[in-house]
């Protein structure tokens, strides 16, 4: 028996992931500086979205007859460096939380590091075990991650980190052994692992694999968040530090939906897919009218934009484009809007608010509502512009190019493959998802309500309680990067859809 | 087709075009980054970006048009094809098929110049006076980039791109109303910007059926010829129709229009009823028609006892209406519908006078609103109840009033007359029983027009003058004959020769409709 030949350039982009992750953990032990541990992780992310680019795409590797378990394409090594990019800015976010000491770093950055190695094996699967292991290794660090904080003595501490990560860990573990189950059917049903050999099965198994590969879908659309399947989305971003939310919400979600796509282009989901698409959006939409939270707005916001994703996925294989170039606009524009809101909260801010509180009231978490972010575009004039920015965008109208894009690309899509009445229920949630943006946007530039009672000096009084919290340095870099890229994006679609197609 | 061996032009018109669309995006910019401490000299500077864009805006009529090589007889019966005087064509998204084609003809050109001429009236009279609300020079720049938009939906020859600049306008205008509003202004402006969305997502619905189709969004290529079958046009006409009918606004998807115009300032109101309303007809005729001529043709006798209905509703509501800026805005429901008449008799008498009646509707209502929102805001309210007597304390504010009102009513010799005379003839031409019974209705509409403006003028200018009037300042000071002298000006001038808005429209109107000459 003739061993694998591994082509070792076609691995780079994993090998750079992987030893990120040990490089920091190293660092940690040996120089134990946290400076020192961020500036190795960034650089890793740095190099694994690099080798990535560079490896580009080629022949497959670890091939057997028919299929291979690893395949460098254009839509792989972009996606790959989507998720290093990702990392390197939720850590870039979590910096100003690193230095009060409320996680370590090192496992911090390791974890982190852990969770883009499975990205970019998510990217490049070319089989469904090799997908389920990089889907694990994406959501496995975050379970901790979720939870991760150290509270000073001061500090009273909240079970709502720890509520969130049990949640997670717990729909998380059973949505996995869903999806095995719907991967033990299909290759029950067709002898295939191999992406590219998935096909519905022949009789007499048609059946099976139809149950095989719906378990699957379903399986997998508990990672994108999908209703009915959402239901820990909101809790686990609401409980999480806000960094570890917009990874759950960006980088977790992209590779939910590059699991999605790789399955749904092979085997007929349809039925079941669209059905996904048009709750999740609409009950998306409609719940997250009714917030008063910013992280739960901004969650229930990425389920509904997961219902677009879906809609697009439903039509199989000519959709995976549209799909994926959704999902990449998507990304981007929600880590703008979670990077703005980690911009308006530093940790003074909240800790700040949780003396104000007093020990009655349970301390809010990160996100805190949205009224605590009324009139704070006055005060942050670019980071009001980029919040503007994101929320248009994920409304999908100018300035906000990149959305409006997203929306042209699977709204055409559905529109040219005769899916019509999806492409109506999309452009109508899309209306009713237009009423929360906006309400978002008009609060950040509302003026201060008065006091009741006459003020000689008014604006006097709300400086003072309103003081500003300058926006730490690294915050503001990663926010000015999103922004860049956002509108880059909007302004050259086509680099996207060139990768894409 | 001739036009494929035609070199892609480069040189000054083209550069002036490209620089009509720069020049306000870059203004509202500069404006915007200017510090707080300058907000009197960032107004100015919005208003020198504003004339800028109107001289450039007036540039394609004065020989600066590709040369036209005149007819070309294609001896196969089809139509000539649309030749915009400039044009510019570069590949922007081909995933999407989305071009960046920029081009001015007969019938966008007029409107380009009234968005030229309305935003620098509106920029310079922010110098004098800002609305309560906001900084005045977020306000300013914001005007330049629903200058922005509202030019390049008119420029706009490519489908994607007609829907990306009318998206453009959603959020500065939400902006507007919200932030420099009247005291009902955010539920006004979510109405106004949730409406108006729901629209625009038809229109992209209508335009990617016929994009997906037709496989291309060159409106060059799509108007007049027929690259889609009847039933897919029947099918994106009824989208794009019910799109630009909540725009325009068409009863009886007008409801958001009277809100959204009595919080808007001035400014925003001025904007809205001059340019953007103008934004949906002229829409329906060069997308609705141009690329669905018979989707158009099924529909035209809806749209038709539709357009008569909003006349008549119109002028019902606004003969019973006590507040002075909704008044006018029911009044525009009115106007748009008989522009929409015009348009569903499908002839070029009946679009040529839409056409002049968008004109002159921008004209006389951004001049009505303009002195509804001085009224408004001397005397501190807007009610018919409190004010009357205008014409003892304040005789010129009345004067001018008086001859926006008649202006509007359609009196024969301003601009109001053409646009509703000529859609009546062309419904009555149309003939049928059907068309001479909307004929007749929409001019007994005309009568009533006649009938709530004389009493909105009796109401408002004659009688005793009440507290709030004998209280208000009498004077129009130079910003506001600055801005207001242009629009009188120019009632006048279309009113006495109509040519000038319907000189070039035959043309490309004839392709439009694919009749035959």
């Amino acid at each position: 028996m003739k061993s694998q030949a591994v082509d070792h350039l076609a691995l780079l982009p994993l090998y750079a992931a992987a030893g990120t992750a040990v490089l920091a953990l190293l660092v940690d032990l040996f120089l134990a500086r946290r400076a020192a541990v961020v500036a190795v992780t960034l650089f890793g992310t740095a190099a694994t979205a690099a080798g990535a680019l560079i490896a580009g795409a080629g022949d497959g590797t670890f091939c057997t007859t028919g299929g291979c378990s690893w395949t460098p394409t254009w839509p792989a090594a972009v996606t790959a460096a989507l998720f290093a990019a990702l990392t390197a800015g939720v850590l870039g976010l979590s910096i100003p939380t690193l230095r009060l000491g409320a996680a370590p770093a090192g496992e911090f950055c390791f974890l982190l590091a852990c969770s883009m190695t499975g990205g970019v094996t998510v990217a490049y699967a070319g089989d469904l075990l090799t997908l389920v292991v990089g889907l694990e290794t994406l959501t496995l660090p975050l379970y901790i991650l979720v939870g991760l904080r150290r509270y000073a003595p001061t500090d009273r501490p909240s079970i709502r980190p720890a509520e969130a990560s049990l949640t997670f860990y717990l729909i998380s573990v059973v949505s996995t052994a869903i999806a095995l189950l719907g991967m033990a059917l299909i290759y029950a049903a067709t002898g295939a692992v191999h992406l590219n050999l998935l096909a519905p099965a022949p009789a007499p198994f048609t059946a099976l694999g139809g149950v095989g590969a719906s378990l699957l879908v379903i399986g997998l659309a508990f990672k994108v968040a999908a209703v009915p399947l959402h239901a820990w989305a909101p809790t686990t971003y609401d409980g999480a530090p806000i960094p570890i939310a917009a990874y759950l919400s960006t980088a977790s979600k992209l590779g939910g939906v590059l699991a999605l796509a790789a399955v749904v282009a092979h085997l007929d989901t349809g039925a079941v897919l669209s059905a996904l698409a048009v709750l999740t959006m609409t009950v998306g939409n409609l719940a997250a009218l009714r917030q008063t939270r910013m992280v739960r707005l901004l969650a229930w916001s990425s389920i509904a934009q997961a219902g677009y994703i879906l809609a697009a996925l439903a039509l199989g294989a000519p959709g995976v484009p549209a799909a994926l170039a959704y999902a990449v606009f998507f990304v981007i524009l929600e880590f703008v809007a979670f990077s703005v809101v980690a911009a308006l909260r530093p940790a003074k801010r909240v800790a700040r608010e949780a003396v104000a509180l007093a020990a009655s009231v349970p301390a809010d978490t990160d996100g805190g509502i949205l009224d605590d972010y009324r009139g704070l575009a006055h005060q942050h004039r670019w980071v009001g512009a980029a919040m503007i920015l994101a929320l248009s965008g994920l409304a999908g109208l100018p300035p906000g190019l990149a959305g409006l894009f997203a929306k042209v690309t699977v709204v055409g899509t559905l529109v040219a493959r005769g899916w019509t009445w999806l492409a109506v229920i999309v452009v109508v949630n899309a209306v009713i998802a237009l009423a929360y943006y906006v309400r978002v946007a008009a609060l950040l530039y509302t003026r201060p309500s008065t006091p009741g009672i006459p003020i000689i000096n008014p604006a006097l009084l709300h400086e003072i309680t309103h003081p500003r919290f300058p926006v730490p340095r690294p915050v503001t870099v990663t926010l000015l990067i999103a922004s860049a890229f956002a509108i880059l994006l909007g302004f050259a679609p086509q680099l996207l859809f060139n990768a894409f197609s | 087709m001739y036009r494929d061996y035609l070199e892609p032009a480069w040189g000054l018109p083209q550069v002036l075009l490209l620089a009509l669309l720069a020049v306000p995006l870059l203004g509202a910019a500069v404006v915007a980054l200017l510090p707080a401490a300058r907000d009197r000299q960032a107004r100015l500077v919005a208003t020198g970006f504003a004339t800028v864009t109107f001289l450039l805006a007036l540039a394609p009529a004065f020989g600066f048009r590709d040369q036209i090589f005149g007819w070309f007889d294609y001896g196969d019966g089809s139509t000539v094809p649309l030749f915009p005087w400039v044009e510019v064509d570069l590949e922007w998204v081909p995933a999407l098929g989305l071009d960046l084609h920029l081009g001015v003809d007969g019938i966008s050109y007029p409107l380009i110049v009234l968005t030229g001429l309305l935003t620098a009236l509106c920029c310079a009279y922010t110098v004098k006076k800002v609305p309560d609300g906001g900084a005045g020079r977020a306000l300013a720049a914001l005007l330049l980039v629903l200058e922005f938009g509202v030019l390049g939906t008119f420029l706009a020859l490519d489908l994607l791109l007609f829907f990306l600049f009318f998206e453009v306008v959603l959020l500065p205008m939400y902006a507007v109303i919200a932030g420099w509003g009247g005291p009902a202004r955010r539920a006004a402006a979510r109405k106004f910007v949730l409406y108006t969305l729901a629209g625009s997502v038809l229109l992209l619905l209508g335009i990617l059926t016929v994009v997906t189709r037709s496989g291309t969004g060159d409106l060059v290529a799509l108007t007049g010829a027929p690259l889609i079958g009847r039933d897919v046009q029947c099918a994106a006409f009824a989208l794009l129709a019910v799109a630009f009918a909540i725009k325009a606004p068409l009863w009886p998807l007008h409801t958001w229009l009277p809100d959204a115009h009595t919080e808007a300032p001035t400014v925003g109101s001025v904007l809205l009823a001059g340019v953007m309303l103008k934004m949906g007809t002229y829409g329906l005729i060069r997308v609705g028609v141009g690329v669905a001529p018979l989707g158009a043709a099924w529909a035209a006798p809806v749209l038709g006892v539709l357009a008569v209905v909003a006349i008549i509703a119109g002028a019902l509501i606004c003969l019973r209406q006590t507040d002075l800026k909704r008044l006018i805005a029911y009044s525009s429901v009115g106007h748009m519908g008989f522009v929409l008449l015009g348009i569903a008799t499908l002839s070029v008498t009946g679009l040529q006078a839409a056409l002049l009646g968008n004109i002159a509707h921008g004209l006389i209502t951004g001049l009505l609103f303009f002195l509804a929102g001085t009224i408004k805001d001397r005397t501190g309210t807007g009610s018919l109840n409190q004010l009357s007597g205008l014409r003892e304390t304040a005789p010129r504010l009345a004067g001018l009033f008086g001859f926006a009102a008649i202006a509007s009513l359609g009196l024969p010799g301003l601009a109001g007359f053409w646009g509703e005379a000529f859609a009546v003839i062309a419904a009555v031409q149309r003939g049928g029983p059907l068309w001479l019974t909307l004929a007749v209705v929409a001019a007994v509409g005309g009568a009533l027009t006649a009938a709530y403006f004389l009493r909105l003028l009796r109401r408002l200018t004659h009688g005793l003058p009440t507290p709030e009037i004998r209280a208000m300042p009498s004077g129009i000071t130079g910003v506001e004959w600055l801005a207001w002298a242009p629009l009188v000006l120019l009632t006048l001038a279309v009113g006495v020769v109509p040519a000038l808005i319907t000189g070039a429209t035959l043309q490309p109107l004839t392709t439009l409709l694919g009749v035959d000459w």
